[in-house]
């Protein structure tokens, strides 16, 4: 059984429909990007997987002992933010609070917030504020309290935005380790090149279509064609377009 | 000074004052915070014009002020939440419309009934308003909205921080806003007779600004609000007995003094770090 069922699911608001008819499979250990150009549905696909929206017709439907309130999900950040008074320690236990019904945090909630600080390298910030840290920091933040939210699956909506390219780096291989560990990962992004170099699947919406299946596919199909800047450069492709330059594998 | 104090106290409508005051400065710094963050804090000042439409109708009407006040200024909570919440309607707009037509029907409800005497204290706060019944009713409030601040308070940290996540992962928010605007609605009520309806807002606003000058965790700004907010009523109660000024003013411009201060030591702090 699939991690993510969607089946024949259109959505949108207020009976405009956005994403028509979209029908697809997220395993267990998957990476899945959703690349598109803006206003073909990326974020509300996003919405629908977390729940904030309901699909319009069809159903997205949950396996693997997955219920829908145990996404990890990593916003966008918000300009309320910016001047939030709050330390990190603060901030990553407030990702605990979909898990028991208490008011106050346990001990147990405490020990995962931390755990996952260590995961993603920002325990020396604990005491810190918020406010004060870098982009790529405060990214780390809020991965760490996404994970809080979540054993398997997490949802991230542009990661890297803002980030410097050191920065946008160190999250791509942090992300891919939260994959190795066993984490399901569905990002939502822009940067088509990164998307192609470490997910293992690429859904990629358009008006009225869609594709979904691996990134070696994604290269070779029409659409992924017209989307990438760059060339595919893997052997074949470079052989077939009279390149000499043999770059990696796709 | 301590026999000013002694002379201060022997007043039994002093000591009502003030323990109300004490109360509704706790309850308002600890609100404040999250409204200051939420960027709710024009609901506290349109909430507190209903007050004054709510107190002047009930005026004129005789009945009691705090039993018209609290139901009315409570429906109107919910409904500037609504408003706000929703993007179609410009929500700082509506509110300016619901607080200027509620002053309006203030004004009109006092001058026809020619109870203009009491309009100056409505406004700005009087100190002789409390009644030992109000006050007992007010501290029972306040109580009420300190006890449900501090078991909500994890909630309302994860909805103040970032709604969409807290919406995300399953906590109700909308029942924690509910709250947010339930309790502010409370404190407005309780605070508007000893402050006026229009200056309660300051104390929502002043000592969570102050704090969030100096602290960098949410519970020392909360903390440092709830202990700045006492110090300043405390402090502008003595200023008022003692130069005979009025309570709820002198309460805001320490609370003014005092965020001017925090601001400066801020500033001067960056500047050395830069």
């Amino acid at each position: 059984m699939s991690l993510v069922k969607i089946e024949n699911a259109s959505m949108g608001y207020e009976g405009k429909v956005i994403v028509p008819n979209l029908s697809i499979n997220i395993n267990d250990g998957d990476y899945v990007c959703i690349v598109g150009e803006n206003g073909s549905g990326k974020t509300t696909l996003m919405k629908c997987l977390l729940g904030l929206i309901k699909p319009l017709s069809g159903s997205v439907s949950f396996g693997d002992g997955l219920r829908q309130n145990e996404i990890g999900y990593l916003p966008q950040q918000t300009i309320l933010q910016k001047d939030f008074p709050a330390s990190v320690y603060e901030v990553v236990l407030s990702g605990c609070l979909n898990k028991k019904h208490t008011l106050f945090y346990s001990k147990e909630q405490k020990k995962m917030a931390l755990s996952n600080m260590e995961k993603v390298g920002i325990i020396s910030l604990k005491k810190k504020c918020f406010r004060e840290l870098s982009g790529g920091q405060k990214q780390r933040v809020m991965l760490a309290r996404a994970l809080c939210a979540t054993h398997k699956m997490l949802i991230l909506d542009e990661p890297v935005t803002g980030l410097d390219p050191m920065a946008a780096t160190d999250m791509y291989a942090l992300i891919k380790n939260l994959n190795k560990s066993g984490i399901t990962i569905v990002m939502v992004s822009h940067d088509i090149t990164a998307a192609v170099n470490n997910s293992s699947k690429i859904l990629h919406l358009s008006k009225n279509d869609y594709f979904y299946g691996t990134a070696h596919q994604y290269l070779h199909s029409d659409i992924g064609r017209k989307f990438m800047i760059t060339d595919c450069p893997c052997d074949d492709c470079q052989h077939h377009n009279h390149k000499k330059d043999n770059g990696g594998e796709c | 000074m301590i026999q000013m104090l002694t002379e201060m106290f022997s007043y039994n409508f002093i000591i009502r004052a003030f323990i109300v005051g004490t109360l509704v400065s706790l309850c308002a710094a600890l609100l404040g915070v999250t409204l200051v963050l939420k960027r709710y804090s024009m609901i506290g000042d349109g909430l507190s014009h209903v007050g004054f439409g709510a107190l002047a109708v009930a005026a004129s009407l005789n009945l009691a002020p705090l039993e018209v006040a609290v139901p009315v200024i409570i429906i109107a909570a919910f409904l500037l939440l609504r408003l706000s919440e929703n993007s179609k309607i410009n929500g700082d707009a509506a509110i300016a419309i619901i607080s200027s037509t509620a002053l309006a029907i203030g004004v009109v409800c006092v001058s026809v009934s020619g109870v203009n005497t009491d309009l100056n204290s409505y406004l700005f706060g009087s100190i002789l308003a409390t009644t030992t019944a109000d006050a007992i009713m007010c501290a029972v409030l306040a109580v009420v909205v300190i006890v449900i601040y501090v078991i909500f308070y994890n909630k309302i940290f994860a909805v103040t921080f970032d709604e969409t996540f807290s919406k995300a992962t399953g906590l109700k928010t909308g029942i924690y806003n509910t709250v947010i605007a339930l309790l502010t609605a409370l404190t407005i009520v309780i605070g508007m007779r000893i402050m006026g309806t229009l200056l309660i807002s300051a104390l929502i606003i002043f000592p969570a600004l102050s704090s969030m000058r100096l602290c960098k965790k949410f519970k020392s700004v909360i903390i440092c609000s709830g202990i700045l907010s006492l110090c300043c009523f405390f402090a502008g109660m003595c200023a008022s007995y003692s130069f005979d000024t009025p309570t709820g003013a002198s309460v805001v411009i320490v609370n003014a003094v005092v965020f001017f201060t925090f601001w400066l030591i801020s500033f001067i702090r960056e500047k050395r770090k830069s």
